[in-house]
């Protein structure tokens, strides 16, 4: 009796001090040297524009506003929300994820066909074989800061009409806000909207 | 395709060194961390009062479960009472009993399947205290029941299991885990104590965007090939994951520790032969090997597993989905639940290794993969043995090494050994055991989850691909694996208690026949090796190995995967 008596004794102050060193030590040693050395990324790589925070660059954003590009189809609306759904409980809180539709899922084909059409309504002069499949693919996270430069191209001309300014000075903020693969094999090229649209927002004066 | 091949390669250059590493960590040889962890140790050792005599198998078993079994305890309790303990900025209430049960045991089975969403069911104090110090310990209760497996065949005694846990916590996961930690917050992972923050974007709305001390969790999930995401949408989440620098150093710390195995594996058999020699012949000579010809062996095996499997999902998901072709778009592969800055190359490549290391990590959605390039991370669970989770994957190889010997034994018509031991009645007995018990689990609870309504009602994929999402589920879970076809509606009583029962028998019944295994074969006397004994230590032996491994599987499997993943294909 004495022996189990023992070795739970035993390996109940193990866990223990397994918790204060994994759980807390760590992390926490983590924490300090990251805000030490790191204070922006460790905070969430927040932008902040007038000292108010308007976004992550690494998250991306619900833009509705035909002057700015679109992000891909998200299935928890990138956890955009306006005061008015905050208030009727419509927005559900913060999460990730994805709509989890299989290949074989009838609803994936009505949702696709959906933002097939809402697509060629913002951009009359496009036909379906223009559209990159990025654009009406929804990310896994729901976040995806990101679009091929293709996307970003092929809404060019939509969004030169509704914003007043050119195709070459959209081409040049999408230039600018490009990120090329990683030593020119790792990952693949993408167009950042957040950073883009910020871009435009300042230019037609929404954002000083 | 480059940049797949790149990748690999970099896990070779790594795995070696950090092997050898291992190796002299396992058998308490000199290493450069010595100065600073053998204070930490002692130290522990004196205010623990910790016992570091040798064990034999069945007290390293019992001590295993019994430490497991207490950490369960206080992990269940504190994740019931989370809603009034501190360090609660997002205000998570408690957590639902079955729910809390399903986390625990998922996560110190090394599987973390996950019923909740990370965003707003724990608090920062659960994700440290208990996410965080699980992911160490289950990662470390792997390890340590590994090597003690190993010592037990290379003709050493099983060693101290506290003393395996804490060397193996302070000297290989915590100071990995910590320069991890770093690189990942310097791309941008957050780590802070601050809860989430709204911005208010240029469009005049709110967004709220989550925070925590998320990089900590980050690393050691994939060092300790846990799994388990601080955010619902686990490594897709540009939080967890932002860029593809971040995307390759979570890739490489999965593969390195299961990898690692192997390698120091083929060490302590080297090393072992080795003294023999020289006991016999009287001399000394010390060859530099790289993973010792045992180690390649295996090794090899399970690379040419894991090759075939990320060559098919790979094709499979830059082919694409169908259905979207004949809506006039044109193809370039299968985006659906997957990220731009990863596209179609670096997400098969993570399915693929999240599946066969057992991990569980996913960068990508897998319920939206392509038929085929789901049916791939399914097959690497089933298997369970291409590198596998950290330890237990080659624990379970050498079962099947034990068999593929035995079946070439009676092919060839010789007494089977292994590693210089007979392989007998009551080994062969347990070595079934331990590989009926993996498809026994996988397709019996599918079976019950399909004739229970409460198991049909997690289906949210119509057709063929429901079958799949309680087949991943139950694959993942007894592989302890941890990822999901996450559309399954996987938080209910039945499905809590249904998957922790399955990660349960997964984790600890391998764990303690493997263990009972290498005990049997430690009390043998050794065999001398001579002409007509049937070399375990060459290519040839590979290939048997991949064969053996492959027929089990397909025999078992594949009438299920007919009517799951291929029959959605010939639909679709």
């Amino acid at each position: 009796m004495k022996k189990v008596w023992n070795s739970l004794r035993t390996a109940l102050v193990f866990a223990v001090t397994m918790i204060v060193l994994c759980g807390f030590v760590y992390p926490l040693a983590l924490t300090g040297v990251s805000q030490l050395l790191f204070p922006k990324q460790a905070n969430g790589s927040l932008i902040e524009i007038g000292g108010k925070v308007v976004g992550s660059s690494l998250i991306g954003q619900d833009f509705e506003d035909a002057r700015f590009f679109k992000g891909r189809p998200s299935a928890v609306g990138y956890n955009t929300y306006t005061a008015e759904a905050k208030k009727a409980g419509t927005y559900a809180g913060l999460s990730s994820g994805s709509y989890n539709y299989a290949p074989s899922n009838p609803d994936l084909k009505k949702r696709i066909e959906k933002d097939i059409q809402k697509f060629l309504k913002a951009n009359p002069d496009k036909e379906r074989k223009d559209i990159p499949m990025d654009l009406i693919t929804a990310s896994g996270s729901g976040l995806d800061p990101d679009i091929t430069p293709e996307a970003a191209l092929v809404q060019v001309d939509g969004i030169a009409k509704a914003s007043g300014l050119s195709k070459s000075e959209l081409k040049a903020i999408i230039q600018r806000n490009t990120t090329a693969k990683m030593l020119g094999s790792f990952g693949e090229e993408h167009v950042n909207v957040l950073a883009c649209n910020l871009e435009i927002a300042q230019k037609i004066g929404i954002i000083s | 395709m480059l940049q797949i091949g790149l990748t690999l390669g970099l896990f070779l250059i790594l795995v070696i060194p950090v092997g050898k590493y291992m190796y002299h960590v396992a058998v308490k040889q000199r290493t450069f961390a010595d100065p600073v962890c053998d204070r930490v140790d002692h130290f522990l050792f004196r205010i623990l009062h910790i016992d570091i005599r040798e064990m034999n198998w069945k007290k390293y078993a019992l001590t295993l479960l019994l430490v497991n079994a207490v950490m369960v305890l206080i992990g269940y309790v504190i994740l019931r009472l989370q809603g009034i303990l501190f360090l609660n900025p997002n205000k998570a209430g408690g957590m639902e009993s079955s729910l809390s049960l399903n986390t625990i045991i998922s996560f110190m089975t090394n599987t973390n399947l996950q019923h909740y969403a990370g965003e707003s069911g724990l608090s920062y104090f659960s994700q440290m205290a208990v996410i965080i110090f699980m992911m160490f310990t289950s990662a470390a209760s792997g390890y340590s029941a590994c090597m003690a497996m190993v010592r037990g065949l290379s003709g050493r005694s099983m060693g101290n299991f506290y003393e395996d846990m804490i060397r193996c916590i302070t000297r290989i996961l915590i100071p990995a885990a910590f320069v991890v930690g770093l690189i990942l917050v310097s791309q941008g992972v957050p780590q802070t104590l601050k809860g989430p923050v709204t911005a208010y974007t240029i469009e005049g709305k709110m967004q709220d965007i989550a925070r925590g001390p998320i990089a900590a969790l980050e690393s050691i999930k994939h060092l300790g090939t846990n799994g388990g995401g601080f955010t619902g949408a686990n490594s897709a989440n540009p939080l967890e994951n932002p860029n593809i620098l971040t995307n390759i150093t979570e890739l490489l710390s999965m593969m390195i520790l299961p990898g690692a195995c192997v390698v120091t594996f083929g060490h302590m058999l080297h090393e072992q032969h080795r003294l023999k020699q020289a006991a016999e012949l009287k001399k000394e000579k010390s060859k530099k090997i790289l993973m010792g010809s045992h180690g390649r062996t295996i090794f090899l095996a399970m690379s040419i597993l894991f090759l075939i499997g990320l060559g098919i999902c790979f094709y499979a998901e830059s082919k694409g989905n169908p259905v979207l072709s004949r809506l006039g778009i044109v193809q370039t592969g299968n985006m659906e639940g997957k990220e731009v800055r990863f596209g179609i190359a670096q997400s098969s490549l993570f399915t693929s290794v999240t599946t066969s290391f057992t991990t569980g990590t996913v960068n990508n959605m897998h319920d939206s993969l392509t038929p085929i390039g789901g049916f791939i991370p399914m097959l690497n669970m089933m298997l369970n043995v291409v590198f596998g989770g950290i330890g237990v994957g080659l624990m379970n190889m050498l079962i099947y090494a034990v068999l593929a010997v035995f079946l070439c034994g009676l092919m060839i018509g010789r007494t089977p050994e292994y590693l210089g031991k007979k392989i007998e009645g009551k080994e062969m007995k347990l070595a079934a055991l331990s590989i009926i018990i993996h498809p026994l689990l996988i397709l019996g609870f599918t079976s019950v989850a399909v004739i229970c309504q409460a198991g049909l009602a997690g289906i949210t994929n119509p057709g063929f691909h429901g079958l799949s999402q309680i087949l991943y589920e139950f694959a993942s879970s007894a592989a302890n694996n941890g990822s999901g076809f996450e559309g399954l509606a996987d938080n209910t009583m039945f499905w809590n208690l249904m998957t922790g029962t399955v990660m349960f028998f997964g984790r600890y019944l391998s764990i303690i026949i493997q263990l009972a295994i290498a005990g049997s074969l430690l009390r043998k006397r050794a065999v001398n090796t001579t002409a007509g004994t049937l070399r375990t230590d060459t290519g040839t032996f590979s290939i048997t190995l991949v064969v053996v491994v492959l027929i089990f599987a397909a025999l078992t499997f594949l009438p299920v995967l007919a009517l799951g993943p291929v029959a959605e294909l010939l639909t679709l």
